[in-house]
């Protein structure tokens, strides 16, 4: 029996274990942006404006107490005095509303299952305004690609792609499980979706901008993916 | 005394472990091990099954984290980069490995036809644990080996799948569904490691039974049509 290994065998093998070893930091850095940018490409075509999540009947909704709130605070953050929604960048129609103004735009519901990043899920029912309305409310630039969400935790922020953002599953929340939202789960407002992972969804909004230019996040700028579709 | 160098029958004869599938195998080795490890530093951020507020009461390991040392990616956010990253070069191989399969016909030495391999596979089983005390006769691979090699695609099949449903629970809600939801798609893919880990144990302790099997992995085995036993 021939016991010869070939030239090419041992480069084969080779190439193999500097792949097992993940070679250099930089060589593995280059090679993970590269393939998240094909993620999220993947991802993006994957996602679809009008399929929506599956609605969960009544009575699903996880208890309260066992649903966790972040926050990057040191203290549960409470909501400034005279709080209002700015919301800004290219709109025809830059404008600050009270809860109250918010309150009475047209508002929308769900109750779905959210996803964590680390791998838990929860229910909770969901009600409050689409971004797609405050969008059409300020009218957009058609330049626009891009939304971004700032708030009262400590400079908490993330961007969206426009689709996510305007899916209509995508809201301005105030209202949690049949009450106002409390302030753990982000009072007086929060974005929900159903259709990104939990850290794309502020609380304790105070901005919402249309810009033309993608920007960070507070996760997404450490290193956590910045699409996070489910 | 001369050897022919012609094919001795129609069918072309082939080396025992062709190019395509010996590349396959061995790549396999390193997108596994970092699959494997960028899934479980993925788990330690949850190490539960079941959504929040309501556990699974028959999981008895319960946030219980998977030690560092089988863990890559450092955090979440590593593990969770390797894992997509990778994930992508396990279908790819998977995929060409299966289209080889198919192609060549290899499909017919490997994989476990029931009404071929039945008998054989239980009559291997009988020898390992030793039941009886002669093993069946066998050709190419024992029933057995088609067996476990079949499996081992069916639970890749199965993993590729159910990490789809965990990745995309709203935008495949259908696949994820198939799986019992999110949180049963999670217990689908982790006992799908479990399964993957038993069949790579015993793999290796039978390779080690077995080192020539390990150097046709390598060297394909012998050429076809040059004597299998050269004269020196």
């Amino acid at each position: 029996m021939s016991l010869s290994i070939s030239r090419r065998d041992l480069i084969l093998g080779a190439a193999a274990t500097s792949l097992l070893a993940g070679c250099d930091n930089r060589v593995s850095a280059a090679f993970l942006k590269g393939m998240e940018h094909w993620n999220e490409r993947f991802q993006a075509a994957l996602f679809s404006p009008q399929r929506l999540a599956p609605e969960l009947p009544p009575g699903s909704e996880t208890p309260e107490r066992a649903f966790p709130n972040y926050f990057i605070s040191d203290f549960q953050p409470e909501m400034p005095p005279n709080w209002t929604l700015k919301v800004g960048g290219m709109v025809a129609h830059p404008a600050s509303f009270t809860l109250d103004q918010i309150q009475r735009m047209p508002s929308a519901a769900m109750r779905v299952r959210h996803h964590c990043v680390e791998g838990w899920s929860a229910v909770a029912a969901w009600k409050g305004v689409r971004v797609s309305e405050i969008a059409k409310i300020a009218g957009l630039d058609p330049r626009v690609r891009y939304v971004e969400f700032r708030s009262f935790d400590s400079g908490y922020w993330s961007s969206w792609d426009l689709p996510s953002a305007f899916h209509p599953q995508t809201i301005l929340a105030y209202g949690m499980d049949g009450h106002p939202l409390p302030p753990g789960h982000g009072a007086p407002l929060r974005l929900y979706s159903a259709v990104k992972l939990g850290y794309k969804m502020v609380k304790y909004l105070t901005e919402v901008n249309f810009l033309p230019d993608r920007t960070g996040g507070y996760w997404e700028d450490q290193g956590y993916e910045w699409y996070a579709g489910v | 005394m001369m050897h022919s160098t012609a094919p001795p029958s129609t069918a072309p004869p082939r080396r025992d472990q062709p190019f395509v599938i010996r590349l396959t195998h061995w790549l396999n080795v390193p997108i596994l091990l970092l699959m494997a490890g960028s899934g479980l530093e993925i788990f330690r951020a949850y190490p539960n099954f079941g959504p929040r507020g309501s556990l699974y009461r028959w999981y008895p390991f319960q946030g219980v984290q998977p030690p560092s040392f089988l863990r890559v990616g450092g955090w979440l956010a590593g593990g969770r980069h390797w894992h997509f990253a990778l994930a992508w070069f396990l279908v790819l191989n998977g995929l060409i490995y299966v289209a080889y399969l198919f192609a060549s016909g290899e499909w017919r030495r490997r994989v476990f036809i029931p009404q071929r391999d039945l008998a054989g596979a239980v009559r291997m089983f009988a020898f390992y644990t030793r039941l009886t005390r002669t093993p069946p006769a066998t050709d190419f691979y024992n029933g057995l080996q088609r067996l476990a090699y079949s499996s081992v695609i069916a639970i890749g099949i199965a993993m590729i799948l159910s990490g789809l449903a965990i990745y995309k629970p709203v935008q495949l809600h259908w696949l994820t569904a198939l799986f019992g939801g999110y949180d049963g798609a999670r217990v689908f893919h982790f006992a799908g490691l479990c399964l993957l880990g038993m069949f790579v144990a015993i793999h290796l302790i039978m390779a080690a039974a077995h080192p020539r099997e390990i150097v046709k992995l390598i060297n394909g085995g012998a050429k076809p049509g040059v004597p299998v036993d050269k004269p020196s």
